[in-house]
């Protein structure tokens, strides 16, 4: 009697144990985005221009360089910031000035976001400036986009592409 | 505060091992092998994954459809192997955690303990970052979850040149080999888990890593009927191109996802690094006080080498000789490993309180503890009794305290460890007429709060091991009964039942004889069930 009592409590301690481990091991389940949106990610890389535009040595500067070290231009290594806006149906939804990576500063810039938006067809508008300029783009996108709820849209950039690209 | 927590803790952890005590006994009590229960589902991981492997196709769409297809159609092995995996995994992280937390709550992770605890901290992440690669693999909504809240989360520190979590953007991006790449880092970090493991038990001798095979067989059995009954399934193949709305999460691993999305990234990367420092800075809050280390004394010492076999933490190693004297070896304490329990001197055979002749210094003693100090209390305190039944009890400091035991005719002394008492000892109580009975008690059955003291005690009374209980010592008046300090009562029953057999006459002869050396089997019984 005492044995079989044992069993049952030993029995009754392994249930326990597969309960928690049967339970835990998937639920409860976890919302990890709302079921009534879309996202656009933002994710690109990209390098602005250098700060202060290459120039082409003279041959008296070239001769005083090394053999070895006679590069024809001379670059500096800082790039400019990156400034990237969108706009979904003329609401701003991200404008930034993104700096350019590196204790030289001489990264490309980058930028990784995530927007929830609401589903449905809007007009999404993408804007980037790569250059010293103040005035106007140097890249832009206008389009409009159908978004279903869940759907991940991905901004991404190629210049050798064009551009923006939408994935 | 935290001596309040950890004392609830203690006398929590303490209730449910007598529980569990009824009804798996000492030697199959799960609480005992949490840390070998863990190897033994790291061992099942193993195999199981092995074989989940050999079926497992590494491609955007092949990982997929491979853990479906030993899932779904060869649900009778391959997903039973799946579910194996997963459910002995989850049960990995459920004997660890259980394991921090006994630890903690007994106390046995400050002072020259403080390695053992430490090492542990990197296995907890080593064992969270396996189990979440694995589930990256499977490549189904729940590992794209995973995919882009991890690498987004590793993004955030300024060590990558470009966002990894770039590699998720769509399905074009994503390469096959990208999945060779996780299966190697799934099974790389098991292996490194492994090393750091070892490292872990590198200050405990006779380290136990297999459970009792009672409990293996019946742990291995829940697990088997848990993954009929509830087979592991994925939860529907990755599409980049839609966002995981509902994951049902392994809430034994990803517990701190959901944190990713209330937190901010950075924040989240705080509050990991301050707990993991915490926990890992826990033996120096505050830190243990200081008991100086066991002492060699060459002179006694032969280099027997019985202190060595039986000291808990390898604190004790045998070196060539270096007083000349014509012995081969020497015992060396190494004092950062020394927890100053005793089972050293206990040990040692010339720990013997009849030498009068000379001095008792044993080979090895605790300076602070000596056992000549322990002789002289012996002397005074049995000098004060009286009765026709008057007993000695010998207990350590981490069971029942010796003054909760202030009976009549009872004078109790406490040890750091019971396994540092020498069975010399017990020897002159009864051989000098100091008492009438010696009663010997310690930590609850199978639970040492120095892991060997109450085993080597059993063990020499028993004449198993050396240093034996002479056979001259009538084995009917000694009494033993573990228990922890939850369990004062029934002690003080069992030492009261001792001292009244004590006066009782002795068996007739031809009746049942007891072995050499157990336990008193009915003062024991008596009191466990009382």
């Amino acid at each position: 009697m005492a044995r079989a009592l044992r069993y049952l409590g030993q029995a009754a301690v392994y249930l326990l144990i597969a309960i928690l481990l049967g339970i835990f091991s998937d639920s409860p389940a976890y919302l990890a985005f709302p079921r009534d949106q879309a996202l656009i990610k933002l994710s690109l890389v990209h390098s602005a221009q250098r700060k202060v535009p290459c120039r082409k040595l003279s041959a008296e500067e070239l001769a005083e360089l090394a053999p070895n070290m006679r590069k024809p231009m001379s670059c500096s290594r800082e790039r400019l910031p990156l400034w990237l806006e969108v706009r979904l149906d003329d609401r701003l939804l991200f404008s930034k000035s993104l700096p350019p990576a590196g204790l030289s500063k001489d990264g490309p810039a980058r930028v990784y976001h995530r927007i929830p938006v609401a589903p449905g067809r809007h007009s999404l508008s993408l804007k980037m400036r790569d250059s010293a300029r103040t005035e106007g783009y140097d890249y832009q996108l206008d389009m409009e986009v159908e978004l279903e709820a869940l759907q991940n849209l991905v901004v991404d950039f190629r210049p050798e592409s064009g551009g923006f690209i939408l994935r | 505060m935290t001596l309040g927590i950890k004392g609830g803790m203690r006398t929590g952890f303490l209730w449910i091992e007598d529980w569990l005590d009824r009804a798996f006994g000492p030697a199959w009590n799960p609480l005992y092998h949490l840390g070998a229960l863990g190897f033994f589902y790291y061992w099942i991981v193993a195999a199981s994954g092995i074989y989940v492997y050999i079926l497992f196709d590494t491609g955007t769409t092949e990982a997929y459809d491979s853990i479906e297809y030993m899932t779904v159609e060869q649900w009778y092995l391959g997903g039973v192997m799946r579910s194996l995996h997963r459910y002995a995994s989850d049960g990995m992280v459920l004997m660890m955690v259980v394991h921090m937390l006994r630890e903690f709550a007994l106390d046995r992770y400050r002072g020259n303990r403080w390695f053992t605890w430490f090492t542990g901290v990197p296995v907890f992440w080593l064992v969270i970052a396996s189990g979440i690669t694995g589930y990256w693999l499977v490549w189904d909504k729940l590992a794209q979850y995973l995919a882009l809240a991890t690498t987004e989360w590793f993004d955030w520190l300024p060590i990558f040149g470009q966002p990894i979590a770039r590699n998720f953007l769509a399905p074009s991006l994503l390469d096959d080999r990208f999945f060779t790449l996780l299966t190697f880092m799934h099974i790389a970090v098991p292996l490194i888990l492994l090393l750091v493991l070892w490292i872990h038990l590198q200050r405990v001798s006779r380290s136990r890593i297999h459970p009792a095979r009672g409990l293996a067989l019946g742990t291995f059995a829940m697990l088997l009927a848990l993954s009929l009954f509830k087979p592991a399934v994925s939860q529907g193949p990755a599409d980049l191109a839609r966002i995981p709305a509902e994951v049902g999460l392994d809430w034994f691993y990803l517990a701190g996802y959901p944190l990713m999305d209330i937190w901010s990234k950075g924040a989240l990367w705080a509050f990991t690094a301050t707990l993991t420092l915490i926990v890992a800075v826990l033996p120096w809050l505050p830190p243990l006080r200081r008991v100086p280390a066991a002492v060699v004394d060459l002179k006694n010492c032969n280099g027997c080498t019985r202190c060595t076999e039986d000291c808990p933490f390898n604190a004790v190693s045998m070196q060539p000789r270096t007083d000349g004297l014509p012995f081969e070896w020497e015992a060396a304490v190494n004092a950062s490993h020394c927890v100053a329990c005793g089972i050293c001197a206990g040990a040692c055979p010339t720990s013997t309180p009849f030498r009068r002749a000379s001095d008792l210094v044993p080979g090895i003693d605790l300076p602070d503890r000596s056992l000549r100090q322990l002789r002289d209390q012996l002397e005074q305190a049995a000098a004060a009794l009286s009765g026709k039944a008057r007993v000695v009890v010998f207990g350590c400091d981490h069971g029942v305290a010796p003054r909760d035991l202030a009976l009549p005719g009872v004078a109790a002394l406490s040890l750091p460890c019971i396994g540092a008492l020498p069975p010399s000892f017990i020897d002159y109580v009864l051989s000098r007429d100091l008492a009438d009975g010696v009663f010997i008690t310690g930590c609850r059955k199978g639970e040492c709060y120095q892991r060997f003291g109450q085993r080597w005690t059993e063990d020499r009374l028993a004449r198993r091991r050396d240093p034996y209980l002479r056979a001259r010592v009538p084995r009917e008046r000694i009494g033993t009964f573990w228990a922890a300090p939850t369990n004062r009562r029934r002690l003080v029953q069992a030492v009261e039942s001792f001292a009244a057999g004590l006066g009782a006459p002795p068996p007739a002869p031809g009746g049942p004889e007891r072995p050499v050396g157990a336990p008193e089997a009915s003062t024991e019984e008596a009191a466990a069930h009382g």
